[in-house]
């Protein structure tokens, strides 16, 4: 190992580096996707510690200093309640980011399921993909809606009201939403399985299962990962579109759609309670948003060195 | 053509057929009542004449081919009759709302004309402003305009319409008071004045669905045109001595509509049902409203008649967008 090393530097090669290296290289070019990164960072470091540093209680009532302004004590004010907003809004940005998180874990692993299985397995790619058009075919956000509005009650007796309510909304985006991934990561695969490396693989007498985490997974990383991202924006929108509506979690439970949603029927007077939230959202989601189009463009071999 | 067209048909009945038994089992093995809201002092045997009158007392799979027959024979005869003045259907059963006792259909056919006007607009508006901007964008593609109209799509794409919405109310409703932040469904267009609080009311609804489709629509556009300006016939038509604008706006625009044409006509399902959220911000008394109202009131014939309605809208507008690609594009036969 040394030697080698040793011997690239006399002819004077630059040092090894991994392909990821290349990526963040590339990556470092958008603008816009570092913008994204140091944006999402942000929310998610002030979602995870602020709570630990910021002396109030999302949920703890004070009746005395109700609907205050913008204030040292309170930078956001506080609602109708006296509760602190600042306090809310991290708590329920955790909240909206460990959905979107999850559910596009849930939506991602599906997807590369179906679509490595559909795109590997010849048998199997008829059948799971008139599955995956029937799903694009169904009307999603209603059905969404029907299944939150159904299975509420039977989870949350089951599993206590918020971890229930948490368990039913991610299942729901979940599988209302990995198509898009099964059908990229499919034509990935069907590519794939015609390149001579993989012919060599098989005739050594790799079994699928090996072939398939060895050699196809790996090659199929970028589009998964793309997807993934753009599955966080997504999913986060879902879950607020749902809290919007009502259909989401408990009242006394904040999320930043939730937020947004109690404070319409005082926009007259406080406008500010509805515009935080749904910054905090658009914020999140752009920046998301970003990120995936500088991966996309950084994990695209053919325009990455230009 | 007319092959691949009949094929695709006769695939999408099956393709319906599960969509519908899933719509129906999902909501009718779901641990909802009908019956929850009843007070505690109705006896139960009363209780169990009152599910059988709502239909509820046959096996699942009498009722699944009830509703069917409901949905593909009775209610279509209606409509027909109601056109025509014939007496077809007779009196057979129709498919009833839970909550207002009235045939679903009559419901939805009362709705319909809100949000075709105010979301058939918006998406109008938003295909017309988009188009140009997207060739603008492709035709000078990294300039300031491009990289503006890129982040105002992905605005578009990111800020959810519960919060444009609202935040246009904020601006433009409370702050500078120019238009009404409630959409009034009964209102009526009789002279010139009601006529332009008709558009005032319908600005804010418009323009926030408008944005969602300029931003989607703006980027096929500026792809589509990126992918026709570098071809070989482009550079033909430039040393023939063509004009610009007749290279731009009659060679490259009209190869580069065929895909965009296919994705107008996919979002066209979304102005009958995907506005649920704007309805909701704008108080719009349409069909999205009317689902939501019927979800949180239990009423499942008009859930399950308003979901069917939306994928059969979906499946025939996928279909027609593939007819559309083949129609438009000669390179494109269906066999």
């Amino acid at each position: 190992m040394n030697e080698a090393v040793t011997t690239k530097r006399e002819f004077g090669l630059p040092p090894p580096r991994s392909q990821w290296w290349d990526v963040w290289d590339q990556f470092r070019t958008h603008k816009g996707a570092l913008a994204g990164l140091a944006i999402f960072t942000a929310i998610l470091l002030a979602v995870v510690i602020g709570p630990w540093l910021w002396p109030y209680d999302p949920t703890y009532a004070d009746l005395r200093s109700r609907n205050a302004g913008f204030s040292l004590v309170h930078p956001f004010g506080t609602d109708q309640l006296g509760r602190d907003l600042l306090a809310r809004m991290m708590a329920g940005g955790m909240v909206s980011l460990a959905v979107g998180m999850t559910a596009m874990l849930l939506s991602v692993v599906l997807g590369t399921l179906i679509g490595v299985v559909a795109g590997y397995f010849r048998r199997l790619d008829g059948p799971l993909m008139r599955l995956t058009d029937l799903f694009l075919a169904l009307p999603l956000l209603p059905l969404l809606l029907v299944m939150v509005m159904l299975f509420r009650e039977a989870l949350s007796r089951r599993f206590g009201p918020e971890t229930g309510i948490f368990i039913l909304i991610v299942t729901a985006i979940g599988i209302t939403s990995w198509m898009h991934t099964a059908r990229i990561v499919r034509g990935e695969v069907l590519a794939l399985k015609e390149r001579e490396f993989v012919l060599a693989s098989r005739s050594i007498g790799t079994p699928p299962r090996r072939m398939i985490t060895r050699h196809i997974l790996p090659n199929v990383m970028s589009p998964i990962m793309v997807s993934a991202t753009l599955g966080i924006a997504n999913a986060i929108i879902t879950e607020s579109a749902l809290s919007f509506l009502g259909l989401g979690f408990p009242p006394d439970f904040p999320t930043w759609g939730r937020l947004l949603f109690d404070a319409v029927d005082q926009l007259q007077l406080y406008p500010s309670r509805v515009i935080l939230p749904g910054v905090a959202i658009s914020l999140t989601v752009l920046s998301v948003n970003y990120i995936g189009d500088g991966l996309r463009d950084a994990l695209d071999p053919r325009i990455r060195g230009r | 053509m007319f092959n691949y067209t009949v094929r695709r048909l006769v695939v999408a009945v099956p393709t319906l057929l599960f969509i519908s038994l899933i719509i129906f089992l999902l909501l009718d093995l779901a641990p909802g009542d009908p019956m929850a809201q009843m007070p505690l002092t109705v006896p139960p045997e009363v209780k169990q004449k009152m599910r059988e009158a709502l239909g509820l007392g046959e096996p699942i799979h009498v009722r699944y081919l009830l509703w069917l027959k409901q949905f593909f024979l009775v209610e279509p005869l209606h409509i027909f009759d109601s056109l025509l003045g014939t007496d077809l259907a007779g009196d057979a059963q129709r498919i009833i709302s839970w909550q207002t006792r009235s045939p679903v259909a009559d419901i939805i056919a009362q709705r319909l004309p809100q949000t075709l006007w105010v979301v058939g607009l918006a998406y109008l508006v938003g295909v017309l402003i988009a188009l140009p901007i997207g060739i603008i964008s492709a035709y000078r593609q990294y300039s300031v305009f491009d990289q503006a109209g890129t982040f105002v799509s992905m605005i578009g794409y990111s800020v959810p319409p519960f919060f444009s919405g609202v935040l246009v109310i904020v601006i433009f409703s409370v702050k500078l008071q120019w238009f009404p932040s409630v959409y009034d469904t009964t209102h009526n267009v009789v002279d010139w004045d009601s006529f332009v609080h008709q558009l005032r009311q319908m600005i804010m609804p418009v323009m926030v669905l408008a944005l969602q489709t300029t931003a989607q629509i703006s980027r096929f556009m500026r792809a589509s045109m990126l992918d026709n300006l570098n071809q070989d016939y482009v550079r033909t038509a430039r040393a023939k001595g063509m004009t610009e604008p007749t290279v731009v706006l009659v060679h490259v625009l009209r190869n580069s509509m065929i895909p965009v044409v296919t994705v107008i006509a996919l979002g066209v399902p979304t102005i009958f049902g995907g506005a649920i959220i704007t309805e909701q911000v704008f108080k719009v008394n349409g069909i999205g409203q009317l689902l939501i109202t019927a979800i949180y009131a239990n009423d499942i014939p008009m859930v399950q008649t308003l979901a069917f309605i939306f994928a059969v809208l979906i499946v025939l507008f996928n279909l027609i967008a593939d007819v559309l690609y083949g129609v438009l594009d000669p390179r494109i036969r269906y066999e």
